[in-house]
């Protein structure tokens, strides 16, 4: 059987997830057998060189970089998973969804206590290098199509590894009560 | 309460409790779980979360508020049927994305009977898009938090925590979906830990906290970690 494709991304997330994959211990070995990783933080890979089969998101898009980078990932992915609760419903980053941008912006580097000292001149970082930010955090299926949900922060090892073997192979997944838990 | 019996069928089993029981109740102590979360023991019924559905003679009844009545008597009563299951599986989803439900960050993960209740039908992600709604946390209590971003409006606080004189610590203001849950500060000015504790307790979700205290039992030991909700319900009656 040829090897499946896998390709990985984090976007509005904190690489919890990507630990959690690294989390199955020495399952990784049998996960080799099983997949190549293309585009990945886990090769470092840094543009798709291939369709892939399967492509794991992380996190929830906060800025237009997360946005291109997702379409991207649809377009070059035949299945797409949602991994963890920031890229289901923009996780701890949505904590500012009720809060205004500017007011966040003006928070963080401005008004806030550290800001006297780090940003004299009270600048709001403008560069045009830098990914718009968006108006709210948003979960990822509401920006692309979404195939498949795995909750947790991050999600348990042993449930990435269930799932992604059940796709894989086309075995039932059974998850156990224990595996399935938003944090 | 009278001591007539009635005898119901719930899932073809066979049930027998006293008249004027509520359903939720009647079906418990005859070893069935009603999924519910307005509910509590000893408070009256508010039937407000809907969770508790069932079907009594192919009609939807909420179990909490349907008291046992003559006319009950060899009734059929449908529980745990795919149709119910999913129904109660959608009002999870709506609860979810009716407020802001960080899990992650909530100090009653774990302990939070809304969240049990998304473990029981592995809710993956709610299939309605998130409302991400503004809400006020009121942190200005001696004692407790209040933060209605979790709030899912059961009124279970109002209904249960009073002084001895009968007097609730909270009101609501609004109604619907802006119903919005308030702190008597006069009263709560002093309140007692052991009342703040209860406070806390008794929310469903994590909208009451208490103050200085959190996150004080590891992940693994807290009460859904292992078994679904219901569980020690059942264990009780046997
Ligand atoms: S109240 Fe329950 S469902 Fe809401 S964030 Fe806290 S743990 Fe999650
Ligand atoms: S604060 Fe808690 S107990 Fe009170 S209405 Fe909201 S969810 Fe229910
Ligand atoms: S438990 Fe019966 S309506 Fe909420």
């Amino acid at each position: 059987m040829s090897k499946a494709i896998v390709a990985t991304a984090s976007l509005a997330g904190c690489f919890g997830c990507h630990m959690s994959i690294l989390d199955i211990d020495e399952k990784i070995l049998q996960l080799i057998e099983l997949v190549e990783f293309n585009k990945s933080p886990i090769d470092d890979i840094k543009e798709f060189t291939k369709k892939c089969d399967v492509g794991l998101i992380e996190g929830g898009c906060c800025n237009s970089e997360n946005i291109e980078n997702l379409i991207n990932f649809r377009k070059n992915c035949k299945i797409l998973i949602s991994v963890g609760e920031c890229a289901i419903m923009g996780g701890l980053p949505a904590l500012r969804n009720s809060i205004p941008v500017k007011e966040c912006l003006e928070e963080a580097y401005l008004g806030g206590p550290t800001t006297g000292v780090c940003n004299s001149e009270k600048i709001i970082p403008n560069d045009e290098e830098l990914p718009m930010i968006l108006d709210k955090v948003y979960p990822c299926h509401e920006i692309v199509k979404i195939d498949y949900f795995l909750p947790g922060c991050p999600p348990r090892a042993e449930l990435i590894w269930e799932a992604l073997v059940a796709l894989l192979t086309g075995k039932e997944l059974k998850l156990p009560y224990e595996v399935v838990k938003f944090d | 309460m009278s001591n007539n019996k009635i005898k119901f069928k719930i899932d073809g089993k066979e049930c027998i409790a006293d008249e004027g029981l509520d359903l939720w109740k009647a079906a418990m102590l005859n070893g069935v779980f009603i999924p519910y979360l307005c509910h509590m023991k000893d408070v009256i019924p508010s039937g407000s979360c809907r969770i508790c559905t069932v079907k009594v003679n192919g009609r939807p009844m909420a179990a909490c508020t349907t008291p046992l009545t003559k006319e009950m008597n060899d009734a059929v009563v449908e529980n745990e049927t795919p149709q119910l299951e999913e129904m109660r599986k959608m009002i999870v989803e709506l609860l979810f994305v009716e407020g802001n439900h960080f899990c992650p960050s909530c100090e009653k993960s774990g302990n939070c009977e809304l969240q049990a209740m998304a473990y029981r039908y592995q809710m993956m992600v709610p299939q309605f898009s998130y409302n991400f709604p503004l809400r006020k946390v009121d942190a200005t209590s001696p004692k407790i938090y209040l933060d209605r971003n979790r709030c899912i409006q059961c009124k279970k606080c109002i209904r249960s925590i009073k002084d001895e004189q009968g007097r609730s610590y909270f009101a609501f203001y609004k109604r619907g979906h802006k119903l919005e849950i308030h702190i008597d500060h006069e009263l709560a000015a002093n309140m007692t830990d052991k009342l703040a504790l209860a406070a806390m307790e008794g929310c469903p979700v994590g909208a009451i906290l208490k103050k200085e205290k959190g996150f004080e039992i590891p992940i693994g030991k807290r009460k859904f970690d292992k078994e679904p909700i219901g569980t020690e319900f059942l264990q009780e009656i046997k």
